[in-house]
């Protein structure tokens, strides 16, 4: 059969839905809520990359070359945030994260 | 066609079946690999649409920076083994309620979707078919968005001050080199000529 | 020089205000004042000294202020000395001014109407501030000037030890003022104007000791009996200037003749519009006067300083209702069924308070009720159409009764402040001059030949006579009862007081005589009592009356009374002078020769005893039917309406709303990052629901 638009889509949106449930789904540690923004990060990847081979347009691959580049950059300032927030508390478990309560 | 129908479903499958064991796992390290995982897939999906220099870049940036940090990060935090979830039991029926219908409205727009008569006419940059991924984006991307290129370094220099910003703590005895304290320094205060008698060596 | 006469005493408060309120600055600073003492008993001893050095100056300004009683070691206020001094001067300038207007006026006939200013021009209601001086409006000058200038001198002794003189005679001289710019009216609204500002007046003078709760409630119910009163009144104003358009005096006494016959049409009922009129008028009255009915207050103002009872509640505050009815003798001519109602009101009145003045043990609360009964006489002579005599006696009884208030006075402070009469007795010997002087105004009190109070109170009695109808009949026979009940209490006033074995030595060995500046006062008043009579007469009585009030006083066209009562048989002229007797040797009986059967007859007729002793229990009826709901209601509004509904409501309850709200939305914030997170899953999934199905898309 072929593999039209909608399948890729559909694939990006199933990715899209885990990537949620990985955020408040999750009981363990805060690095799976970080993981999980990068697997929506990359659905809306998929999204353009589709969108683009589709239509014929480059710049939803321009797009998705710039949504990289911001992913792996947020990834690694999470990342920072973390260690400096588990130096501190010297607790990821995301029921000790609660500090904002109130 | 077959196959690329054969490929598609497999690197799909596989990229889903991770993404989900990357929420499920127990074991961090696990769902960092599975993570890995996600990614190889989704650059094969890359390759099969036709952007190939966009699924290599995909592997390098992701998988070898990305996920290697991740996997720094959960090695160098003392992460356990995940407890029993007592918990996720409530939120589930109301999340996955929502998540699911999430998930069906996005299906509805994909299912039922309609390209619009006068999008032909909006595409701002059409790929020329005589030259590969990587030529085509060249083209485009040091030329008319060269404002965004820009910017994305500057967003990597950003994220690379912060990160050091937010993590680096002097250690009050580790040794340092001190460049210029090293290119400071003088004979005059670095070498003593004594006069030594054989035999008798420095007081 | 009218002008003066009205506005002196009105300087002359001001200025002694000014100095008390610059002495109330200076003692209390800003800060809050300490917390009063309330019994004779507490040592005075600084109520914030605490272990260690006592603050020595603390000494003065901290003892809490009571009653006049217990200020022995205070200094009274920087500036006293200049406030009595001034007010008492002024006021002397404005009585000498009175006496001129009073030859002027009166005697050689200049009447005079001096316009001020304009009071209020609204649609076709216009109303000037303008002095009426007539013949009516003379003699009023002439007896507010004089016991208030003589109460003033009284004060300076009899409140000598006070700290608060400034504050006293500043109130002391508003409320002549007030009092005279209610008799120099020229119209009704400035006649309310000082009506209203006596009342006040009074209120501020019966609870000058404010630190006593007595006086405080005495006040205030001075001031809301006389309210009830002054609705009557209003509602009189009101009616009159319904049906004549103006409430100027001139243009309704014009205008009053057409009147008569009209009648009011209100709520299908149709009453007369003149009497209506009348009666509401006649309201205000027995409000400020002490009527039957709105009587109450009188006796519970004796809490007020006794110079203070001797000027309001004898002689002038309490005749403002009596002068009020004179001045509208126009009126009041044309609507005989008013005139009925007076002299009924007026009888009951004298043989009312003549009953309870029986029983009274407060030396004060006696000749607070003779008051009483002094101006049902007054209102007995109104109503039977002798308006002239009417104001005579309200002449004369200024003059005795203000003696023997003032007298009283001096008694209660030769018994350093002892006003029960049970513990007098025996004082002639210590206080001589004042039991003569007790003795002249009895004597005119109860009606001696060729006193005051013969010529007045007798003229009342025989104008009662002349007139028909039933009404009349029982008026003539109350007020000659009346008048033996009134000899009897008197002269056991004094026999009690003067006579007998003293019954406290402590008190009995310290009494003095008072001191000449409370004297003076006295014998004026006691000249006057005996002289005001027979110098007077013939401008009160007979054809003189009429040549002498003129345009002021009104005489009906039916209206014969003072000429008919020069023609009534003898029995009728003495029966009041037999009456005297007979009580003063009822009262000899009891207190002198035979004292143990007043204490007999008061055990056999328990019942009647504390019948009268508490007043016919009227204060006890009045609470029962109008103070106790009147509590409730109020307390219902405080209470449920105000605090639980409009406060519950309002602020409060939108605050405790508002907290509430806050409280559960505050459990909204968690914390957790993944709650967040998935509050905007949902808000994403509904925003995605909703434009899907209510935006552009189409599925």
């Amino acid at each position: 059969m072929i593999i039209g638009l909608g399948h890729y889509l559909s694939v990006g949106a199933i990715l899209f839905t885990l990537g949620i449930f990985g955020i408040f789904l999750n009981r363990k540690n805060v690095i799976v809520i970080l993981m999980s923004v990068e697997l929506i990060l990359l659905a809306v990847n998929i999204n353009l990359v589709a969108f683009s081979a589709f239509l014929g347009d480059i710049v939803g691959q321009v797009y998705a070359l710039i949504v990289l580049t911001v992913a792996a950059a947020e990834a690694a300032i999470g990342l920072a945030i973390l260690v400096a927030y588990y130096r501190n508390r010297g607790s990821i478990a995301v029921e000790d994260v609660n500090l904002m309560k109130g | 066609m077959i196959l690329q129908a054969i490929f598609f479903y497999l690197f799909a499958c596989v990229c889903i079946a991770s993404a989900f064991m990357v929420v499920a796992a127990r074991n961090p390290v696990h769902s960092v690999l599975f993570l890995i995982l996600a990614f190889v897939n989704a650059a094969g999906l890359f390759v099969l649409l036709g952007a190939e220099f966009l699924a290599m870049i995909l592997i390098v940036v992701y998988v070898g920076a990305v996920a290697v940090l991740f996997l720094f990060v959960v090695m160098m935090l003392d992460v356990d083994f995940a407890e029993l979830r007592h918990g996720v039991l409530n939120y589930l029926p109301v999340g996955a309620a929502v998540g699911i219908i999430l998930l069906i409205e996005l299906l509805f727009g994909v299912i039922g979707w309609v390209i619009a008569p006068g999008l032909t006419k909006t595409i701002t940059a059409p790929i020329a078919s005589d030259i590969n991924n990587t030529q085509a984006l060249g083209l485009v991307l040091y030329t008319r968005y060269v404002y965004f290129f820009e910017a994305a370094g500057v967003i990597l220099l950003v994220a690379m001050i912060g990160a050091i910003v937010l993590t680096l703590q002097h250690k009050p005895d580790a040794k340092r080199q001190s460049i210029a304290q090293q290119l400071a320094r003088r004979r005059s205060s670095a070498i003593e000529v004594v006069k030594v008698k054989s035999g008798q060596g420095l007081p | 020089m009218y002008e003066a006469i009205v506005l002196l005493p009105l300087i002359g408060a001001i200025i002694a205000g000014a100095i008390a309120l610059i002495g109330a600055r200076n003692r209390h600073p800003g800060e809050d004042p300490p917390p009063p003492h309330d019994d004779h008993t507490a040592p005075l001893v600084p109520e914030y000294e605490t272990h260690g050095a006592p603050d020595p100056g603390a000494a003065h300004a901290e003892i809490g202020h009571s009653s006049h009683e217990t200020e022995e070691n205070v200094e009274p206020d920087a500036g006293s000395r200049a406030a009595e001094l001034i007010t008492t001067t002024l006021l002397g300038i404005s009585w000498v001014l009175s006496c001129l207007a009073f030859v002027d006026v009166g005697l050689r006939g200049h009447d005079a109407r001096v316009p001020l200013f304009n009071f209020i021009t609204s649609g076709d209601l216009k109303v000037d501030w303008a002095l009426r001086i007539d013949p009516l409006t003379a003699v009023m000058l002439v007896v507010v000037t004089t016991v208030s200038a003589l109460v003033h001198l009284y004060s300076i002794g009899y409140m000598a030890d006070d700290p608060h003189k400034p504050r006293f005679f500043s109130y002391l001289s508003f409320f002549t003022f007030a009092m005279l710019v209610l008799v120099t009216a020229d119209n009704l609204a400035q006649l309310f104007v000082g009506w209203e500002g006596v009342g006040l007046a009074s209120y501020l003078l019966i609870g000058f000791w404010f630190h006593k709760p007595e006086a405080n409630a005495a006040a205030i119910k001075a001031f809301i009996v006389n309210r009830v009163g002054d609705f009557g009144f209003s509602l009189g104003i009101f009616a009159v200037f319904l049906l004549t358009g103006s409430i100027n005096f001139d243009t309704i006494f014009a205008q009053a003749p057409d009147l008569v016959g009209k009648s009011f049409h209100y709520l299908s009922f149709n009453v007369d519009a003149l009497t209506l009129i009348c009666l509401l008028l006649f309201m205000g009255a027995m409000g400020k006067s002490a009527q039957f009915l709105l009587h109450t207050w009188l006796p519970d103002a004796m809490e007020g300083p006794t110079p203070v009872s001797a000027l309001i509640h004898a002689a002038t505050m309490v005749t403002a209702g009596v002068f009020m009815v004179a001045r509208l003798s126009p009126l009041f001519e044309l609507a005989p069924d008013a005139k009925t109602f007076v002299v009924f009101i007026g009888a009951t009145t004298a043989i009312f308070a003549a009953t309870v003045a029986l029983v009274q043990n407060d030396i004060k609360r006696v000749v607070a009720y003779s008051t009483c009964s002094q101006l049902g006489y007054m209102f007995v002579a109104m109503g039977s159409g002798a308006y002239s005599i009417g104001m005579f006696h309200l002449f004369t009884h200024a003059f005795f009764k203000a003696l023997l208030f003032l007298g009283s006075g001096s008694v209660i402070v030769a018994m350093h402040h002892e006003q029960d009469m049970r513990k007098m007795g025996g004082l002639w010997r210590k206080i001589p001059f004042t039991y003569a002087m007790m003795i002249i105004g009895t004597l005119a009190l109860t009606g001696f030949p060729f006193t005051a109070g013969f010529f007045s109170k007798d003229a009342i009695i025989e104008s009662d006579d002349v007139i028909q109808g039933t009404v009349a009949s029982y008026g003539f026979i109350m007020t000659v009862a009346a008048a033996a009940l009134t000899s009897f209490y008197s002269w056991r006033l004094i026999f009690k007081t003067f006579h007998g074995e003293p019954h406290d030595h402590h008190h009995y060995e310290a009494a003095h005589e008072s001191p000449l500046v409370m004297l003076i006062p006295l014998a004026v008043l006691a000249f006057g009592s005996i002289a005001a009579g027979w110098l007077f007469l013939h401008i009160f009585e007979g054809h003189g009356a009429e040549e002498f009030f003129r345009e002021s006083l009104k005489f009906g066209p039916n209206n014969h009374v003072l000429e008919q009562i020069e023609q009534l048989p003898l029995y009728i002229t003495l029966a009041p002078t037999v009456m005297m007797i007979g009580g003063f040797l009822v009262a000899w009986q009891f207190y002198i020769r035979r004292p143990d059967l007043p204490v007999a007859l008061a055990r056999d007729q328990g019942v009647l005893y504390r019948f009268l002793l508490n007043a016919w229990y009227f204060d006890r009826i009045y609470d029962f039917i109008f103070v106790r709901p009147a509590m409730w209601i109020g307390r219902l509004f405080w209470k449920g309406g105000d605090g639980f509904v409009i406060d519950g409501f309002g602020p409060d309850g939108v605050s405790a709303r508002v907290l509430d709200v806050t409280r559960n939305v505050v459990r909204l914030q968690t914390g957790y990052l993944y709650h967040y997170a998935f509050a905007m899953l949902i808000g994403v999934a509904a925003f995605v629901t909703w434009f899907m199905f209510a935006g552009g898309l189409h599925p």
